[in-house]
This record gives C-alpha cells, sequence and structure tokens, in this order.
C-alpha cells in the first residue's frame, strides 16, 4: 500500500463516515462531493483514466449539484435539533456489519471469481473506444438514440409557451 | 535558430533538470511545470485587468487609469507614467491587505473553502492545454474528457459561496451561475464533440497535429471549415456563459444581486474569486483555440518561423480582447432570454452542427461538401433565428405617458 493511495483511503473514509454524521444536510452534501472525489482519485491511481474522469464529471460536476438543489428546494436552512443517531443504531450496525461480513465471504468464496491475481489489463481511452465502436456498438447507439431523443424532447418542451403574456405585460 | 526560441522554454527545463538527481526527477519536472502556470497566468491575468479598464475605458470614451507607472525605486529613475500600466500593482497590494470580512451568519468552514475550491479546477484544467510545441503539461488520451470533468467541480465551489454566506443576494447570484453553467455546459461540450469526431481522438496534441497541414499556404484549421466556423462561434458564446461575461453577467449582475455568489467576500478571498474567474475564462479560451483555431500552429505557411508559444498566447490575448469588446457592446441578458437562447438556439445548432460535420466526414476529399454543409448550416441558422424572431414580435417600443 502506497502512502498517495492510504491518503486517498483516509480522507474519503473520512468524508464517507462525515457525510453520514453531520447535522447539516448540505454540508453532509458537500462531504459527499469529497467522497466522489475521493473514488475519482482512486481510480486514477489504479489507472482507469476514463472512469476517474467520468466519476468528476458525472458525480462531482452533476449529481453533487443535483444532491444539493434537490436539499434547497425542499428544506429550509433549519438544522434538525434530533440526535444523529437514531434510536436503533446499534442493532444496525451489528446487522450491516453481518450483512456486509455474509455477501464479501460469498464474493471471496465464489468460484466465478479468478483465484490468484493475474496480470492488471491495460486500458486505455482507445482501447475503450474500440470496444464501444465494435463489441457493443449495439447499446451504444441505443443510449445514444436515447440521450438524442431526450435532449430534442428538452427542446420541443421549452418551444412551447403555455403563458399568453409575456415578461413585459404586453398581450402576445 | 527560431527553433531554439521556439524550443527555449523545453531546453531550459532540461537544463534544470540536468542538475536534479535521478530520484527527485519526476517531483522537480512536475514543480517546475507547476511554477510556470502559477507565475505565468496570474501574471498575464495582471495585464489583462488593466487591459481591460483600458478598453472599457476607451469605449465608455473616458481616459480609464492613467495615473500609476513605475513602483517606488524605479519612478526616480523614469519619469514615464506608462499610460496607466501600473495599476496592477496597486491594485494587487490593496486586495491582499484588505481587511478579511466573514458575516457573523455564515457558515464559517464552508465560507473560507469556497474560493481555494474555485481555483482548484481551474488551475488543474491548465494541466491539458499545449502552451506551444512539446509544451503539455500532462498528455493524457482523455485529455478534452480532463479538462470538462475538472471545469464541471467549478459549480460546487459557486454553490459553497452563495450558500454559505446566509445571504438572499449571494444564494440568487449562486443558483443564477449554477443554472447558467449547467445550461451552456451542453452546447459547449457539443459543439467539441464535431471537432473529436473528424479527428477521432481526445488528445489535444494530436488535434493540434491535425490541423498543422498547409494547402496553399494556409493552416487546415477547424474554423475554416463550415462545420468548424458554426461550432467555433457556438463555442465562443458558451464561453462567455460558462465564464460569467457579459452579456451573460446575470450572475454577478450588480444592479440587481450586488456581486451575485460573491457578495460576502473581501480583501484576498474576494481577490481569489476575481483570479479563479479570469484563469477559468483564459482556460476555457485556451480549449477554444486548441479545437478549432489550430492551437500554437501558425495560419500561413510562410509564418510558421514564428515561436509556437507566441502564437498561443497572441491567439488568447486575440480573443480576451474579443471578450472584452463584448462586454463593452452588448447590454445584459434577462433570465428567460438567457435560457431560451441556450435550450431554443444554441441546442439544435449545436446538434444540427454534429450531423453536418458527420456528412462532412462521409463526403471525403468532394469539393461538393463545401457548398452541402454550409448550405445546411446557413439555412438552419435563418430558419431558427426567423423561427424565434417571430414569436418574440420585436419592434420600436412604444411609450406611454399619463395624460
Amino acid at each position: 500500500m502506497s502512502l498517495p493511495f492510504l491518503i486517498t483511503a483516509f480522507v474519503t473514509l473520512f468524508a464517507a463516515a462525515a457525510a453520514m454524521s453531520l447535522r447539516n444536510l448540505v454540508h453532509c452534501a458537500l462531504a459527499f462531493v469529497v467522497v466522489f472525489a475521493g473514488l475519482a482519485a482512486m481510480y486514477l491511481q489504479l489507472g482507469a483514466q476514463f472512469a476517474g474522469f467520468a466519476q468528476i464529471l458525472v458525480y462531482v460536476g452533476a449529481i453533487a449539484i443535483l444532491i444539493v438543489f434537490a436539499i434547497l428546494l425542499t428544506r429550509s436552512g433549519e438544522t434538525p435539533n434530533q440526535a444523529v443517531l437514531a434510536p436503533g443504531w446499534l442493532a444496525g450496525m451489528m446487522i450491516s456489519a453481518g450483512v456486509f461480513a455474509t455477501l464479501g465471504w460469498l464474493v471471496l468464496n465464489s468460484k466465478a471469481l479468478p483465484k490468484g491475481s493475474s496480470e492488471a489489463p491495460v486500458v486505455t481511452v482507445k482501447n475503450i473506444g474500440d470496444v464501444l465502436m465494435n463489441k457493443y456498438v449495439l447499446p451504444l447507439e441505443i443510449i445514444g438514440l436515447l440521450l438524442t431523443a431526450a435532449m430534442i424532447g428538452a427542446v420541443v418542451i421549452a418551444l412551447k409557451e403555455p403563458s399568453k403574456t409575456d415578461y413585459s405585460g404586453r398581450k402576445t | 535558430m527560431f527553433d531554439q526560441l521556439d524550443q527555449i522554454f523545453v531546453a531550459l527545463k532540461h537544463l534544470l533538470m540536468g542538475y536534479v538527481p535521478a530520484v527527485g526527477q519526476p517531483f522537480v519536472s512536475a514543480l517546475l511545470s507547476v511554477v510556470m502556470v502559477l507565475a505565468v497566468f496570474p501574471g498575464f491575468f495582471a495585464i489583462v485587468t488593466i487591459l481591460e479598464r483600458k478598453g472599457l475605458g476607451r469605449i465608455q470614451n473616458r481616459p480609464g487609469p492613467n495615473r500609476v507607472g513605475f513602483p517606488w525605486p524605479l519612478n526616480r529613475l523614469f519619469k514615464s507614467r506608462l499610460a496607466g500600466f501600473g495599476q496592477f500593482i496597486p491594485d494587487g497590494i490593496k486586495s491582499l491587505t484588505k481587511e478579511d470580512i466573514v458575516p457573523r451568519a455564515a457558515d464559517k468552514v464552508v465560507h473560507f473553502l469556497a474560493p481555494v475550491v474555485m481555483l482548484i479546477p481551474v488551475l488543474l484544467a491548465y494541466a491539458v492545454l499545449p502552451f506551444g510545441k512539446n509544451m503539455t503539461i500532462a498528455d493524457y488520451d482523455a485529455g478534452v474528457l480532463f479538462f470538462y470533468a475538472v471545469g464541471g467541480a467549478v459549480e460546487v465551489s459557486v454553490f459553497m459561496a452563495g450558500w454559505s454566506s446566509h445571504n438572499k443576494y449571494s444564494l440568487l447570484g449562486a443558483m443564477r451561475a449554477i443554472a447558467q453553467m449547467i445550461s451552456y455546459e451542453i452546447p459547449l461540450i457539443l459543439s467539441a464533440v464535431t471537432v473529436i469526431m473528424i479527428v477521432g481522438s481526445l488528445n489535444l496534441n494530436d488535434i493540434i497535429a491535425r490541423q498543422n497541414t498547409y494547402t496553399f499556404g494556409i493552416a487546415h484549421w477547424h474554423v475554416f471549415t463550415p462545420w468548424g466556423f458554426a461550432g467555433f462561434i457556438l463555442f465562443v458564446i458558451a464561453a462567455l456563459a460558462e465564464s460569467n461575461r457579459s452579456p451573460f453577467d446575470l450572475p454577478e449582475a450588480e444592479s440587481e444581486i450586488i456581486a451575485g455568489y460573491y457578495t460576502e467576500y473581501s480583501g484576498f478571498k474576494f481577490a481569489l474569486f476575481f483570479l479563479g474567474e479570469y484563469l477559468g475564462m483564459f482556460a476555457i479560451i485556451g480549449l477554444g483555440i486548441t479545437l478549432f483555431l489550430g492551437g500554437w500552429t501558425a495560419p500561413f505557411s510562410f509564418l510558421t518561423w514564428i515561436p509556437s508559444w507566441i502564437w498561443f498566447f497572441s491567439k488568447l490575448l486575440a480573443l480576451v480582447f474579443l471578450f472584452i469588446w463584448i462586454r463593452g457592446t452588448l447590454p445584459r441578458l434577462r433570465m428567460d432570454q438567457l435560457m431560451n437562447f441556450a435550450w431554443k438556439f444554441m441546442l439544435p445548432m449545436a446538434l444540427l452542427n454534429i450531423a453536418a460535420a458527420g456528412l462532412w466526414h462521409f463526403m471525403g476529399a468532394n469539393a461538393l461538401r463545401w457548398p452541402v454543409c454550409a448550405a445546411i448550416l446557413a439555412a438552419a441558422y435563418v430558419l431558427l433565428g426567423r423561427g424565434l424572431m417571430h414569436k418574440q414580435k420585436l419592434g420600436k417600443r412604444t411609450y406611454r405617458y399619463a395624460e
């Protein structure tokens, strides 16, 4: 374990704990942004450039803003007064630890998992592009079509003008 | 001789690296590149602030700053006032020494972190920009993706500044800024997609290499093709909006919401926001130059002897001048006009531009592709513009007075 890995791992875990336990929801959301960025840093350390950049682009750039907007539009600025931990937190913790241990044990003993550490594959952006354009071209086309349709739909919705009066008060 | 001048910074770095033991070389190499970006671009920012004040002054028929010349020991030697170009030195000292005020109701930690968080992604974006031949700090295969990824992180800092100030103006400004950035990010990315499609690479150096060829002495810059021209115009408009520049400066509309999300910042933190905004503008202009204006290449083959970094910075300065000119000319948009423009005009045009670029690619070396692509884009521009204008019922404003 290298030092950069330890630093990012510690920051990510600390931010994750903060996201769960801080009182102010906006603080939680901002801590969550740190978790996203930490995960992206992990991907970059593993040599997964594309996944790392996409993680920043999608999660830090879009999802985080979505979360923050949702909080602002639904809650008032007051911080809640009740305790951070729910009443049955000890039982909840034990159950979740048990579930995690079971899942971990199953995954580690699974026959689908290749035994021993194989050679790490070299994945460049070019490889990903080649695979997307050859092997997975149909799913890619379908997603592309879907997203284009969504974008044109957004334009069509924007083109409709429901109100009869414009902002200067004139009748149109 | 000119080749040596072109590579002078690269050679200088190699020379310095020769004195460093092999263990420290990666670290020192990275440090040298970072120090260069940190020295050059804030310096450029200082000069641009004074250029902007002078330029806006000129446009508004007033002299602009014209008092400060050389700083203290030098002013004994030189009497010239440099036409006021020394103004950025006292400006910098002033913002460094001003009192730092934090509102009592503010969220102290987030309020403190916001300007820092703003600068980090903006400075990271410079990592992939080629400033000259062999002058890219991090030559990533997914360079364009990296640029857009870190650019998206700026919105978080804007929100942090607006929310933590506990001020209605700040929050309104932040909301406006985020809504605007998200809306204009789509045409910004879609206009760059055309270049990526044609070149077939996300690497910025590959994109420049493709434009670094000449026919009849004229460079193959993407802006000289129909789709490239339309893409460049769309990119510049979206870049103006993305860097919150006039006419898209509603997030900091001083007549409505004081200074938007940085209303409650003073002193050095305000200066950091200011710096971040300008550095973001330079970075996005740098990307536009790389994608459409051939990066560090010369426009004509007989000008290739001029060093590549001079080309990059002259193009940067020219586009910054264009931005200043636009700021001095156009009035501010209204919020609904801003959103209408993004979703009804920019987005359809960008989508159609992608189709035009695809057509251009598949028509091959056929000379017919020039009129066909140009006609498609021109027709779309005219029809879309007419269609949108028709609903607006624009005309002479009628004034009504009380009798």
